[in-house]
């Protein structure tokens, strides 16, 4: 395995269709992440979804963070430095499974995508290297 | 002395639990992922272990962006379940064994792997679904566990080679404990899956089996080689998780026998992989 940091992180943006959690993801993220932990009580979990708007204002995120988790549109939250097991909490909170939430980040629609996971799931065949296209 | 006696290695999906405590895992869908674990339930209860090393990941719930352990091992008396965004699962406590746990830390530490001493946590599904998989509904678990959490969230995650030597220390320090101990290590996570992004649902049933194949054979060269972008492109992002099953590999010795193997897909998004595997000395 390579022990050159850079080498390392290259290869691990060369993957199709997936934000690997780096540094750098987790950085820009930092809050969103917090902000996602915060929904491990009832309580939090009530006064965010009594106003979601006045909830995510009391948190340093930025417009676009707050606007992605309002639509609850989860690549984008990756993209903006989220991680799933955080944004788990977020997901929950709506009374979603991992099922039907990751479903989401497909373009499939539920019942598609579960079909697609009962029929033994996605082949790796393709979706390995963006650089190899293989 | 202690000793060493089994490992387990078993997926810990979320969906896995919830399927226990509302009461599914009868209906068609879940009766084959749970049909994998009869054998096992009935093994344990005949080798009654005193103590589980339960090697399992944190999934944001006890560690969240503020401390990123490697690796964190619970010394505490006891664990707490986790609310985890729809209330906790409703499992026993945790009890720990904090005389081994902390013997492990201060020998493992001397060997040069420098643990993170954990001294109050909550645990998570990561480690409460393979209990409730090992030991169904109990009202107090048979067993105590010293938990041993492993960063697979952040990158980078330890490395398959660092994991199993990890494990070999592991198995050094129990072997030094002076108490006559029943001591079996579960690896737990995996096995494909990939939670995020669009191409989530990524499933490699052939190249997981090869995995069980060489999880269940001598020596590890292969298993300890596998770098992290090849866990990653062949079995989805979340199946780095796998690099935890090598640490309980690793403390089981060069040659092992597997008394039971069971492989599954899906539970929810992810494949269902279980081993039970004895060293052989």
């Amino acid at each position: 395995m390579s022990t050159d940091i850079h080498e390392y992180l290259a290869e691990l943006e060369d993957i199709p269709g997936t934000r690997v959690y780096t540094a750098a993801r987790a950085r820009r993220g930092y809050w969103m992440n917090q902000f996602a932990m915060s929904l491990m009580t009832a309580e939090n979990r009530e006064r965010f979804k009594a106003d979601e708007r006045a909830y995510l204002d009391a948190w340093p995120l930025t417009e676009e963070q707050k606007q992605a988790l309002l639509d609850r549109d989860y690549n984008r939250c990756l993209d903006l430095g989220g991680n799933i097991y955080f944004l788990a909490k977020l997901f929950s909170t709506d009374g979603l499974s991992f099922l039907q939430a990751v479903g989401t980040m497909t373009g499939m629609r539920p019942e598609e995508y579960q079909a697609m996971m009962v029929a033994g799931g996605r082949s790796p065949q393709g979706v390995r290297s963006i650089r190899e296209k293989r | 002395m202690a000793r060493i006696t089994a490992g387990v290695a078993t997926s810990h999906v979320p969906a896995v639990g919830a399927a226990i405590d509302l009461g599914k895992t009868a209906e068609p869908y879940w009766q084959p992922v749970f049909a994998g674990y009869d054998w096992s339930r009935q093994w344990i209860a005949g080798e009654k272990p005193d103590v589980v090393i339960l090697v399992y990941n944190d999934h944001a719930s006890a560690f969240d962006m503020r401390i990123i352990p490697t690796f964190a091992i619970g010394c505490a008396e006891r664990y707490g379940i986790c609310d985890e965004g729809w209330g906790p699962r409703p499992v026993p406590d945790v009890i720990g064994h904090p005389d081994l746990a902390w013997h492990i830390a201060q020998s493992c530490i001397l060997d040069e792997f420098d643990l993170t001493i954990v001294n109050e946590m909550q645990v998570d599904h990561g480690l409460t679904v393979p209990m409730s998989l090992m030991f169904g509904q109990p009202e107090a678990w048979p067993v105590r566990v010293v938990p041993l959490a492993v960063n697979v969230v952040t990158y980078p995650p330890p490395s398959g080679n660092r994991c199993w030597l990890l494990g070999e220390a592991i198995a050094r320090a129990v072997e030094s404990y002076p108490e006559d101990l029943n001591v079996q290590v579960w690896g737990t996570g995996g096995m494909s899956h990939q939670l995020q992004g669009p191409r989530a649902g990524l499933i490699n049933a052939e190249w997981d089996n090869r995995f069980l194949d060489w999880m269940s054979g001598p020596y590890g060269d292969e298993l300890r080689a596998i770098p992290h972008i090849e866990y990653l492109r062949e079995t989805g992002s979340e199946g780095i998780e796998m690099v935890m099953w090598l640490i309980m590999r690793g403390a089981l010795g060069r040659d092992v026998r597997a008394l039971h193997r069971h492989y599954h897909v899906p539970a929810s998004n992810t494949a269902v992989g279980h081993l039970v595997l004895e060293p052989v000395r």
